[in-house]
């Protein structure tokens, strides 16, 4: 049984790409078939957060549209044999992405492959509610920050009344908080919403925290997926996140901040 | 950081709980537009952290529903409990 998984927020700019490419690349190093599908028609990235933008050549619309088949689409990746990604067009318009295409296309990758990752683009509009609307589960991507925590709150309703397991009565999405950027330091100084702020509106499952971190940029610069960064802290905390999600039970970690001595606080920076 | 500036940004503590107040406040009030209540998520964990004072359950094992009929509102709690006895704590 295949399972979609729809990476969201409302929010713009919150780390779903991110998280999509990171969650896509831990699942398949365990051996789990798996493809990542980019949602953001027209404003195309997982592309290069995955490190294939040279190898695009048909895409997700092109598939839709019957101008290309899935075999010749998919990108595999060069780092992990389970692993293949489904880029957006760069060039269309999200209208182009019609319910009942992506509804076939997902079909026909659900008969091959055990996890099919939808990286949502930012928004509740077509591109958001397409890329949410088949899921199985949903990762929502949440900054500790007023206008994010609202918006994932917005696509939490919307989740469950707009989906295809909404609308059939089905069993609902099962639903996952990520907190990402996450700041100990500024937490602690009580200047950021703490995971227990964020989790007392949301009240949902905790799938992991994502620290504010320096190796996010870096492995994008080099279009590696973070979770390839065993010594960093966010890669860490990725993998840790997709432990989880197959339900092993692992601690949470970089919730606190290194301890300092006064006199490193003092002349700090 | 100078030492005046560590001593502005310990002043400034707080601004999370602002944030905090000010969400649950809009938060309350976006759920109600869509009229879902705003107390649901929370009497969730609620009810769950009771649960747990019994059973070894966790977040999923709980759902609460919501719906208004047209003569009616419904308040639906699943709460899936573990088979045997064993997992008792
Ligand atoms: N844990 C983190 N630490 C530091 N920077 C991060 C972290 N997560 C994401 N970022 C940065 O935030 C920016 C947005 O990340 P990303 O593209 O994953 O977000 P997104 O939600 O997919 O955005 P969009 O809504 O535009 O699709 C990027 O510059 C990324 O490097
Ligand atoms: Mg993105």
């Amino acid at each position: 049984m295949s399972r979609i998984i729809v990476i969201t927020s409302g929010k713009g700019g919150v780390g779903k790409t991110t998280t999509s490419a990171a969650l896509a690349m831990g699942l398949a190093q365990r051996g789990k078939r798996t493809v990542v599908i980019d949602f953001d028609v027209g404003l195309r990235n997982l592309d290069l957060i995955m490190g294939c933008e040279r190898r695009v050549v048909y895409d997700f619309i092109n598939v839709i549209n019957q101008e290309a088949n899935l075999n010749q689409a998919l990108i595999r990746d060069k780092r992990c044999d389970h692993l293949y990604v489904l880029p957006a067009s760069q060039t269309r318009d999200k209208g182009a992405l019609s319910k009942e295409g992506v509804g076939r296309v997902l079909e026909e990758l659900s008969q091959t492959y055990d996890f099919i990752v939808c990286d949502s683009p930012a928004g509740i509009e077509h591109g958001a509610t397409m890329a949410m609307y088949y899921a199985d589960d949903a990762i929502v991507v949440t900054n500790p920050e007023v206008s994010s925590v609202r918006d994932s709150d917005r696509m939490l309703g919307i989740l469950s009344s707009k989906s295809r397991r909404a609308e059939t009565n089905a069993e609902p999405i099962r639903e996952f908080l990520l907190l990402t950027r996450y700041d100990p330091h500024r937490v602690e100084s009580g200047e950021m919403l703490s995971v227990d702020d964020v989790q007392e509106i949301l009240a949902l499952n905790l799938l992991g925290i994502i620290p504010e971190s320096k190796a996010v940029l870096t492995a994008s610069n080099a279009g590696i997926p973070v979770i390839l960064d065993r010594d960093s802290d966010a890669g860490q905390a990725y993998g840790d996140m997709v432990a989880r999600y197959l339900g092993e039970e692992v601690p949470h970690r970089f919730l606190h901040a290194e301890k300092k001595g006064l006199l490193s606080r003092l002349f700090r920076g | 950081m100078g030492l005046l500036d560590y001593f502005r940004s310990t002043q400034q503590k707080g601004t999370a709980n602002v944030a905090k107040e000010r969400l649950q406040i809009l938060v309350a009030h976006d759920r109600a537009a869509r009229g879902c209540p705003s107390y649901l998520p929370k009497l969730q964990q609620e009810i769950l952290e009771v649960i747990r004072k019994y059973v070894d359950v966790d977040l999923s094992a709980v759902s609460v529903n919501y719906e208004q009929e047209e003569s009616h509102e419904v308040l639906e709690l699943n709460i899936i409990l573990p088979d045997t006895g064993k997992h008792r704590i």
